[in-house]
């Protein structure tokens, strides 16, 4: 029913539509159509002429309301340095255009007003003329010569090629339908290769190659993380895809670039002002000088919620439109505290699992970190203090191979920091036990535990330890750690202690 | 000649004329003369023109339709859409708990696709070049038709059945192809990325592949025909405008449509046999590719090594109509004929060099881009000389202000207004802030998408009496003028605006940011013109068809006193234009107020002392 009248409704404007038309053109036949057709020529130009100034000063007026949303006026001010030159070449070119703009307006709605049909007029015969043509030619000829000589000037500068001796900061930014990872290289400042190949979304959403070794201390953001970047550093944004295209968009910082599946991308910029300044900047706006919130007007106020945002720009699929991430620039301070404050992905994540390209290997800050976590391990169990607890000692990184007593190759960090250790605290004498999970035979495991030990005695005497210092005991399933039950609790239980039994 | 009372024949023609035997052969009047001949399967350009024109509004409207929905979701989103539910079905998703229904995002970003593909290649090449190109290439050089009528009736046909391959894709459970009409790789390779990239994609390349065909039958016709079928004393100094226009818009068809479909065949192959053209180290779907080596930058020059000459392909055509409609309203010869014919030129030589400006921020290597950047801004000269010369040919005029006249003043004012904010996009600084906003959607819609709809009214009220021999009525026009008009600047003039505010295009929501989302009152104030300028264009159709039958019909043969050869053949032309010999041109085509004559035809032999160029 509701079709079908309005169906009735767009029938009836039609037949009104063409009434309208019908009637005019009855009226022109009794005014003589050629008088009909000058005086229409004579309200249209009026019209035209009315329209041109109407548009014209539309047009500046809304621009002026705009202003303050706009980039490059008011408070929305380039947050990179780089901006500041395309907000100004955005300007001269909005001046010069605009100049071009207004006259041409004018003459040609003039024109339409001033030469409307009118009787007895006669129009000109003017065809052409050489030096007219030849100063409209050359006068945008020269135009263009400078707007695009100041574009070029600023579109290479702000593609410099980056050396080693430049201090920057490279980050990388990987789009997918649809998010955007962020990773940052760590301390070494490098960030470790990658290989679409190697994606595994449960662990390796990146496809970071571990092997890298550049790629250990990398740091991989959370979905929805804030990005930090220091203020006055120089960053370069490395950018690539997983899936289809993206584009790596930071309106306030004027980036903008493609993220292409299979060909990296970057862009370089170094942002001035941190994400507090442009706050600041904000407020003194009474645009911003609102509630965020339209229905909490006691909340905060539109400034103090700012953020920077990182938007995709190319179009991505059905998501596009939500690829948000904040960005935060902070002090290069704040930002040293920040980035300290990360933790690696490999080293949290990927360690020890079956992931790990380095099981069979420990690097030199592993190998410290466990010689200072014995030392002081060792440091309390020998103090006055001393408890009963503190005197036994886990030696978490001692391990043997699968079913058999001998020592597994890593375990030799452990072993001989306990050497080193045994060596300067010259009267200790300890006991080595060793102990099984319940799995398997109990008598097999007593003797199991017992050979482990033995090896781990041998080990050591054979690193100058005197023999009388060390006492090796196999303990078996006897004295677990936790509940068997589980295999968690079956590893802890599989394990190697060293007790003191005297200084 | 039994006819020869009806299409009265022309005395100048008839004395001075030049015969080519046209009535020698057995085809006259009675040529196709059945309906299904004569309508459906014509070879007569004219009926070609009609059919181009016909299909093309059609399709505009349709095009026209869906940007109403979308621009509905992104002015009102808050708003329920339900009620178009039973003709969208489940591309309208119902909240269950609040009852609101809205547009689906894969359904937004097909309509988004679906209306950037139809308007450019189904209404502004097809519509807007295959109809004002067959109708008046014959006409205005003094052919009987097309050098091949045969091939010229297959490029409609390959036309309609692009339209009809591209139709039914809207009708897949899978939906349209979503990717946008750049259609770029990986996205529009690989059916995992979006559900509009599995048969919607093949059908597109499908029907774009026909287009393409068509485009190419159409172009070569168009060349051959202005090369070879020129009358007696047409000299190419002395076509008039439209003509330049067409010529050179179908040689660039001709050089830049074969290097899409072979862009087109490549993603053809990527998605169907395995190739990795456009693909390289891709993990989707929870899979990784086994597609490596390709570059989906290299779609992309293939893509815009036509994509920029095509949008001259679009406003040549407009371009040439307007220069003929003004000077003959204006009742002026136009300003510089030369200077416009060199610009033409200058801008069909440049467009093939310019491509990469839509690249700057695609990964491409930023020192190329200087080149690019130089060549684009390059065109602003050319382009800068035709609006001087526009206006100049208003100043010192005797203006008609009807429909047609006031279509080629608004084309000047849209086409100034778009083409300035291609100064900012062309240089690639400025760019690398304005690329993908609404800067650039402000941008284009002005310059190559209204401006060339003002251009294609201007020809249609223009020519209308020559096509259906009865005049539009003028009073619908006006009103579907100043709609347009006010409409379409209300509709782009605060994109630009959007754009500044850095809100990037082909967005479904503005909500998700902080930045882009301040806008809500000028989104619906783009919204509501958008209907209402929807709702104007009716007016248009309504009075194009109306007028068809009832329009006030047309008495002489030259009802506006213009120069060139169409308002020589009779009220209606017969199929072959001239009853008897063909026209002999003796002048250029703009003779007008020279002399105390207020207009001298073309075939108006000259009078002694006469110089008959400019």
């Amino acid at each position: 029913m509701t079709y079908l009248i309005a169906f009735l409704i767009i029938f009836l404007l039609a037949v009104i539509i063409i009434q309208i038309g019908k009637v005019t053109e009855l009226a022109a036949k009794i005014r003589g159509e050629e008088e009909v057709a000058r005086q229409s020529s004579q309200q249209q130009g009026l019209w035209l002429l009315i329209f041109g100034i109407v548009f014209l000063i539309g047009c500046f007026w809304s621009a002026y309301y705009y202003r303050n949303y706009m980039f490059g006026y008011g408070p929305l001010t380039s947050a990179s340095e780089h901006g500041a030159d395309l907000d100004y070449i955005f300007n001269i070119t909005l001046v010069f255009t605009g100049i071009v703009f207004v006259i041409t307006h004018i003459l040609l709605f003039w024109y339409s007003y001033k030469y409307r049909e009118q009787q007895g007029q006669k129009a000109l015969f003017f065809a052409h003329d050489t030096k007219l043509e030849y100063i409209w030619t050359a006068v945008p000829a020269v135009v263009m010569t400078l707007l695009v000589s100041q574009g070029l000037v600023t579109w290479n500068s702000i593609f410099p090629t980056l050396t080693e001796e430049d201090k920057y900061l490279e980050i990388e930014a990987t789009g997918y339908q649809f998010a955007w990872d962020i990773r940052y290289p760590g301390a070494d400042g490098k960030l470790g290769n990658k290989d679409f190949r190697l994606i595994d979304p449960a662990t390796n959403s990146l496809g970071v190659d571990w092997t890298d070794e550049y790629s250990v201390d990398d740091v991989i953001l959370g979905g929805t993380d804030k990005i930090v970047l220091p203020k006055d550093s120089t960053i370069k944004v490395r950018i690539t895809a997983k899936d289809v295209l993206h584009n790596f968009y930071l309106p306030h910082f004027r980036v903008k670039m493609d993220a292409v599946p299979g060909l990296p991308t970057s862009f370089i910029f170094k942002p001035i002002m941190t994400t507090e300044e442009f706050r600041q900047q904000l407020r003194a706006y009474p645009e911003w000088q609102v509630p965020a919130d339209p229905n909490d007007p006691e909340g905060k106020q539109r400034w103090e919620t700012f953020e920077y945002e990182l938007a995709c720009a190319e179009l991505c699929g059905k998501g596009h439109y939500s690829m948000r991430r904040v960005i935060e620039v902070v002090s290069r301070e704040e930002y040293e505290t920040w980035i300290a404050g990360q933790k690696s992905f490999y080293l949290e994540n990927i360690r020890g699992t079956a992931a790990d390209p380095h099981k069979d290997k420990l690097f030199s800050n592993e190998i410290k970190l466990r010689a200072r976590e014995l030392k002081s391990a060792m440091e309390a169990a020998l103090k006055e203090t001393a408890t009963d607890a503190d005197k036994t000692i886990q030696l978490k990184h001692v391990f043997y191979k699968t079913g058999s007593d001998e020592l597994s190759d890593l375990s030799k960090y452990e072993l001989d920091n306990l050497a080193d250790l045994m060596q300067k605290n010259a009267g200790v004498r300890v006991e080595l036990g060793g102990h099984t999970d319940n799995t398997g035979d109990p008598a097999a495991n007593l003797t199991l535990s017992q050979k482990r030990a033995d090896n781990v005695r041998a080990y050591l005497i054979n690193k100058g330890i005197d023999a009388a210092r060390l006492v090796s005991k196999g303990y078996g399933q006897d004295k677990p750690l936790e509940s068997n039950d589980t295999e968690e609790g079956r590893q802890k239980n599989r394990r190697t202690e060293l007790r003191i039994i005297s200084k | 000649m039994a006819n020869l009372a009806v299409h009265e024949e022309d005395v100048l023609i008839k004395e001075q004329g030049y015969d080519d035997h046209f009535h020698d052969h057995h085809h006259g009047d009675n040529y196709q003369s059945g309906f299904l001949m004569h309508y459906v399967f014509s070879m007569d350009h004219k009926i070609i023109a009609r059919q181009f024109l016909i299909t093309g509004m059609i399709w505009a409207i349709i095009g026209a339709a869906m940007s109403v929905v979308f621009r509905m979701q992104l002015g009102f989103p808050e708003e329920s859409l339900t009620w178009i539910k039973p003709f969208l079905g489940k591309w309208i998703v119902v909240d269950p708990a609040t009852g609101v229904g809205k547009l689906s995002p894969e359904f937004y970003y097909a309509l988004v696709t679906m209306h950037g593909t139809i308007l450019v290649f189904f209404v502004l090449t097809a519509g807007l070049s295959g109809t004002f190109s067959n109708l008046l290439i014959p006409l205005q050089i003094g052919a009987r038709d097309m050098a091949s009528p045969f091939l010229n009736m297959l490029s409609y046909w390959f036309f309609f059945l692009a339209g009809i391959v591209m139709f039914y894709s809207l009708f897949l459970s899978t939906g349209p192809f979503s990717g946008g009409w750049v259609a770029y790789p990986p996205l529009s390779a690989l059916p995992q990325a979006s559900s509009g990239s599995g048969a919607g994609m093949t059908l597109w390349l499908v029907s774009l592949t026909l287009f393409v065909v068509s485009v190419l039958l159409g172009g070569i016709n168009y060349i051959t025909t202005v090369l070879n079928l020129r009358t007696k004393g047409m000299s190419m100094w002395r076509l008039p405008l439209p003509i330049w226009a067409f010529f050179v818009t179908a040689i660039l068809g001709l050089l830049s449509f074969p290097v899409l479909v072979s862009g087109f065949f490549m993603l053809i192959c990527d998605r169907s046999l395995g190739t990795s053209f456009f693909l390289s180290d891709i993990f989707i779907a929870g899979q990784a590719l086994d597609r490596v080596g390709g570059s989906p930058i290299l779609y992309q020059h293939l893509f815009w090594f036509l994509g920029h000459p095509e949008v001259y392909i679009i406003i040549l055509p407009a371009m040439g109509i307007v220069s003929e409609v003004m000077s003959v309203h204006a009742r002026k010869p136009i300003f510089g004929y030369r200077a416009m014919v060199y610009s033409i030129m200058a801008i069909g030589f440049l467009s093939f060099i310019v491509w990469a400006h839509h690249m700057f921020m695609a990964g491409v290597n930023p020192f190329l881009s200087n080149f690019f950047v130089v060549f684009t801004l390059i065109i602003a000269v050319p382009s800068a000389v035709k609006v001087f010369n526009w206006i100049t040919t208003l100043y010192g005029g005797n203006l008609r202000l009807n429909t047609p006249m006031l279509f080629a003043i608004g084309f000047v004012s849209l086409f100034i207004s778009g083409g300035l904010t291609g100064i900012f996009l062309g240089n690639s600084a400025i760019d690398i802030q304005m690329h993908d906003t609404y800067f650039v959607v402000a941008h284009f819609h002005i310059v190559m998408g209204v401006a060339a709809f003002f251009g294609m009214f201007a020809g249609i009220y223009h020519w209308f009496p020559k096509m259906y021999g009865r005049f539009m009525n003028e009073t619908l026009g006006k009103i579907h003028f100043w709609g347009t008009l006010i409409g379409a600047y209300a509709i782009f003039w605060p994109m630009h605006y959007l754009g500044m505010a850095g809100v990037p295009r082909r967005y479904y929501s503005f909500d998700t940011f902080d930045a882009f989302r301040h806008f809500t009152e000028m989104n619906k104030f783009i919204t509501v013109f958008a209907i209402i300028t929807f709702a104007v264009q009716l007016v248009f159709v309504i009075n194009f068809f109306y007028s068809i039958w009832y329009g006030k019909k047309l008495k002489v043969k030259n009802p506006w006193g213009a120069t060139t050869l169409e308002w020589t053949t009779g009220i209606e032309p017969i199929h072959g234009n001239w009853p008897g010999k063909l026209p002999v041109v003796h002048r250029w085509a703009y003779d007008y107020n020279k002399d105390e004559r207020e207009f001298v035809p073309q075939h108006v032999p000259l009078k002694e002392g006469e110089i008959g160029d400019h």
